[in-house]
């Protein structure tokens, strides 16, 4: 890469394929015939597949390709491929091709690399057949795996009925030969996966997880940590491990471990699955190279230390995995970031290069009787390993109305889709069934689909064959087939009385509303201001700075205070930024690109319209009940320690012995999950105490420390400063007292179990430091209700979807980041508001929004002018009109959620929700009572 | 950059390609990223290594904690 931000040329290599894209349809004949067989890289060679082939079975593009192992690319030899290919797609001649590409900015997202366990010859991994890694288990799991979704031993093919898995391998390492001393951050949780996983295969499994800390952090990990441990026949031990042998014979494995109670056992294992941590990417020091980017002693990208998206070269930005081991959430939004900052970057030039997708008129096909398509999908085994679909299809085809059925391995897959573009205009259909999931993630995909092929988009029926039924009925196989039948039949019935919709395009108001004025809400809303939007910041104290405001250092670092101060500038100098302090919100309505909130503040009160709300509102710290806090001087929050320690305070400074408490207040019925942040913060303050007193005697009382990444490296330098971590349970949690050291001062004796030395240990504290939980701010409920916005458990935001929209709310147009979503970093926390700033600018960056055609009607000559409706809609989308008949109910369509509360209240069925009729929800009813 | 001068060098005669911007790794944050970009009006490259995108998450079964299907 040459040139500079704004202005920088890219030169690629482009490998051939072997393939002429355009030609190939994926039919994979030539996957047939190809005489190589080699093992296949994508299920980790644990399975073969041919020279040449599609890479896996939802690919995208869904096309061949040719390896290097292919005999004519060796050899000169063979040529078949090219023979039996009817769209003469195979082309040898293709060569590398050398591309310029000129942009002005780069996102580099090149992802990790699982940590590849030959490099340790204690883990016997290649050399026992039945020691995997756990990416290798993962594709032993999955329905296009390896064996096709059956978890297999490699030795003898059977069913391993006694698994273990052996944590941290390659990561917390010090003595590394090719391992890592960080943290990888996601193997504790992945391995619990695997194991619900594997007790969902064979119920009668018992799984062993060998573990140190039990790093679950995350939002609802605790719950998934005890849903694992509350499985039958599943054992967590605590305990270091190696792999000593395998049985010659029955090629099981032994491992030795040691536990407090029993001391060193062997025990036998069917397989062992290696937990691999996570490496930086394999050609990230290339990359590196090639951009001209730093890294870090880990190879990962050198990160700033406030932005952990931009890099040392400007315009050139980074995501995901390359910052570092994160989880598919933070990779997600740390990419939503790293594009806001670019946009930031190149706002001047947004839509002029971009064009419009176009799609073919809408034919009118209200005059036609119905002519239903049903595909009825494999979902590689998901649905096919339960459901008879070949019967199903059969069934298909003897239904009224139906003009064509078939089965399709993928229906979400490019080709799939294709097919049914092409088959709806080849045989006239006018409505489509696909018989497959559930509507919640691919609805948009298929109707994407029926407008390719010219039809009205609300034509579209999902018969939900999964969730409802092969997932739930796994055991019942012809009971199963049956179901599926039966809501196909449901579908079909439905399909014939769907109407053509229409969707409204709703204008969508460029400004911007932020709740909450802390670090989160301040980096968003500067992200979206430089994007040339208007950004209304609300904040409830007099003050910016939220939670930050007590926060004095990072465990990097950081002087939070320095960059505070600096942030709460920006936001001021900023023209397009309107910051409202003492703020609350009086009134909320609106819908996606308009809302209207009422808000009182400093400036008096003020009715702010706006396009779309960020809520990040933060959260606050726990007020410990337990410990003797509040009623003994000696005992603080660990923000408490912090800001003591930042002050000088020589009381604490010069203190012999001090003592820090961890999960108080959370980890326990009350509040059912890991505060994630609290761990490290007391490490912070452990390192910050003996800098400043090398002398003091620092203990950390601990569940499981969760210094996960790269916080792992403190952790240790903490322990090797001496300080003492003593882990309890929380069955016997230390018990704390006022009383008199032996020279005679006066301290609070902490007595704990040391469960390494078997016995009870009475420390002496000076100062003891409660790591207080990070619980969810009083305004959460309030402001859920404004923005109808929901809350998880715990009592913080719910995001949309975990994985895929983890800064949004299922309410359209308000999102979300920071402490309000759940607890996290500093730098979490910017990568998730630049995140934020990141969607809302999707939807701020285009002037009209659609909303859906689903809304509800009201037929006039029916409606008696009750206000049952109007009563129960919380939208307020239903007002009264004066009429030549006289005074009507009528609805207004862009305020309707077609929630269809109000149909259930309507005494004469006068209002009706569109795509949810009487009429086709009957018709369903009686296909499904077999009146049909 | 004026709109006349985009397309200008969109067609320029050395058959150079412009975009506006490079994301690099076509795994779950780089096609989060370029579907971001490509939303909010910019052109985008997505560049990967391997056959498909999708990178690591599409080896996965499926993910925690909600068990969801990883493709």
């Amino acid at each position: 890469m040459s040139g500079e931000a704004g202005n920088f040329t890219v030169t690629l290599n482009k490998k051939p394929r072997y393939i002429i894209e355009e030609k190939c349809t994926g039919c994979t004949t030539c996957v047939e015939y190809c005489p190589v067989s080699y093992p296949d890289v994508f299920n980790q060679e644990i399975s073969q597949n041919k020279a040449i082939h599609i890479y896996f079975s939802q690919a995208i593009p869904l096309i061949t390709y040719i390896d290097q192992s292919c005999l004519y690319l060796k050899e000169k030899k063979c040529r078949i491929c090219e023979n039996v290919c009817e769209n003469k797609a195979i082309d040898f001649h293709q060569v590398p091709e050398k591309m310029e590409v000129r942009v002005g900015a780069v996102i580099l997202s090149a992802g990790l690399e699982p940590f590849d366990p030959k490099v340790r010859e204690d883990y016997h991994y290649g050399e026992f057949q039945n020691v995997v890694s756990s990416m290798d288990y993962e594709r032993l799991l999955s329905s296009t795996g390896a064996y096709g979704g059956e978890i297999l031993r490699a030795s003898d093919l059977k069913h391993p009925k006694n698994l273990a898995w052996i944590q941290c391998v390659g990561s917390r390492q010090i003595n590394p030969q090719g391992a890592n001393s960080y943290c990888s951050a996601v193997c504790c949780t992945y391995t619990q996966k695997q194991v619900i996983l594997t007790k969902d295969h064979h119920p009668e499994a018992a799984c062993t997880i060998f573990h140190n800390d039990v790093r679950s952090y995350g939002k609802d990990f605790e719950r998934y940590y005890q849903r694992t441990e509350n499985l039958a026949e599943v054992r967590f031990i605590r305990s270091y491990t190696s792999i000593v042998r395998e049985d010659p014979v029955t090629k099981n494995v032994f491992v030795r471990y040691a536990t407090a109670d029993e001391g060193v056992k062997e025990e036998e294992f069917d397989m062992v699955v290696l937990s691999v941590g996570l490496n930086p990417p394999v050609n990230g020091s290339k990359l590196a190279q090639q951009f001209g980017i730093e890294l870090n002693d880990h190879k990962f990208c050198k990160l700033d230390e406030v932005n952990p998206m931009v890099t040392n070269r400007p315009g050139v930005y980074v995501s995901g995995g390359f910052q570092g081991p994160v989880d598919i959430p933070e990779s997600v939004f740390s990419a939503s970031g790293a594009g806001s900052q670019c946009a930031e970057q190149l706002d001047y030039r947004r839509g002029k290069l971009t064009k419009e997708r176009i799609y073919p008129e809408e034919k009118d096909v209200s005059q036609e009787d119905p002519k239903v398509g049903v595909f009825v999908c494999h979902c590689g085994a998901n649905i096919s390993a339960v459901v008879n679909v070949p019967d199903t299809v059969e069934f298909c085809k003897s239904l009224p109305n139906v003009v064509h059925a078939q089965n399709q391995v993928f229906s979400c897959a490019t080709n799939s889709a294709k097919e049914i573009t092409e088959l709806a205009k080849e045989k006239g259909l006018n409505r489509v069934v696909v018989a497959a999931c559930s509507p919640r993630t691919l609805e948009p995909l298929f109707r994407d689909t029926l407008r390719e092929a010219g039809l009205n988009q609300y034509f579209l029926e999902m018969a939900n064959i999964r969730e409802h039924n092969s997932w739930v009925h796994s055991k019942e196989k012809e009971e199963s087939t049956q179901k599926a039948q039966d809501i196909i039949r449901k579908s079909v019935a439905r399909a014939c009385h769907l109407e053509a919709l229409r969707e409204y395009d709703l204008p969508v108001n460029k400004a911007a509303l932020v709740v909450g004025g802390g670090i989160a809400g301040m980096t968003c809303a500067l992200s979206i201001a430089k994007q040339g939007h208007e950004v209304h910041l609300l904040e409830k104290t007099a003050d910016l700075g939220g939670m930050a405001q007590k926060i004095h250092y990072t465990l990097e670092g950081l002087d939070v205070q320095t960059y505070l101060k600096d942030l709460i500038r920006q936001v001021y100098q900023h023209p397009a930024i309107h910051v409202y302090t003492e703020a609350t919100i009086l009134e909320a309505t609106g819908y996606i690109g308009s809302f209207v909130t009422k808000v009182k503040s400093d400036r008096g009160v003020t009715e702010i319209k706006h396009g779309g709300a960020v809520i990040a509102i933060g959260a606050n710290v726990y007020t410990p009940t337990e410990y003797l806090y509040g009623e003994n001087e000696r005992v603080m929050t660990h923000v408490e320690l912090e800001a003591k320690i930042a002050q000088g305070d020589e009381k604490v400074l010069n203190s012999q012995s001090v003592v820090m408490i961890q999960c108080v207040g959370c980890r326990n019925e009350d509040r059912n999950y890991c505060s994630r942040i609290c761990c490290s913060e007391s490490v912070k303050n452990a390192l910050l105490l003996k800098e400043r007193n090398p002398q003091m005697d620092v203990t950390i009382l601990f569940r499981d420390m969760r210094t996960y990444g790269f916080r792992e490296d403190y952790y240790r330098a903490a322990s090797e400063k001496d300080v003492k971590f003593i882990r309890f349970e929380p069955e016997d949690p230390p018990v704390v007292e006022p009383g008199t050291a032996e020279d005679g001062r006066e301290v609070l004796k902490v007595t704990a179990t040391d469960y390494i030395l078997g016995k009870k240990l009475e420390l002496d504290a000076d100062v003891l430091a409660l790591a207080a939980a990070v619980i969810p701010s009083e305004a959460t409920k309030e402001i859920a209700g404004f923005f109808k916005v929901t809350l998880s458990p715990d009592g913080f935001f719910k995001e949309a979807h975990v994985k895929l929209r983890p800064v949004e709310f299922a309410t359209d147009g308000v999102f979300l980041c920071g402490l309000a979503h759940y607890p996290k970093f500093i730098q979490e926390t910017i990568n998730q508001s630049y995140g934020a700033a990141g969607r809302i600018l999707t939807l701020l960056s285009n002037d009209t929004v659609v909303a859906s055609g689903s809304v509800c009607d009201v037929a006039e000559d029916k409606c008696i002018s009750c206000g049952a409706c109007i009563t129960a809609c919380t939208y307020g989308a239903i007002d009264f009109y004066e009429t030549p008949a006289g005074r009507k109910a009528r609805v207004n369509p862009v305020l309707c959620k077609g929630d269809g509360v109000c149909n259930t209240k309507c005494a004469t069925g006068a209002i009706q929700l569109k795509h949810f009729t009487d009429t086709e929800i009957l018709s369903e009813i009686d296909a499904a009572v077999g009146a049909w | 950059m004026e709109k006349e001068q985009m397309e200008q060098l969109c067609n320029s005669p050395t058959g150079e390609q412009i975009g506006d911007v490079m994301i690099v790794g076509g795994g779950i944050s780089g096609i989060q990223a370029s579907l971001d970009m490509a939303a909010a009006g910019f052109k985008v490259y997505l560049v990967e290594r391997g056959p498909s995108i999708g990178g690591h998450m599409a080896q996965l079964d499926k993910t925690f904690p909600t068990n969801d299907c990883s493709m």
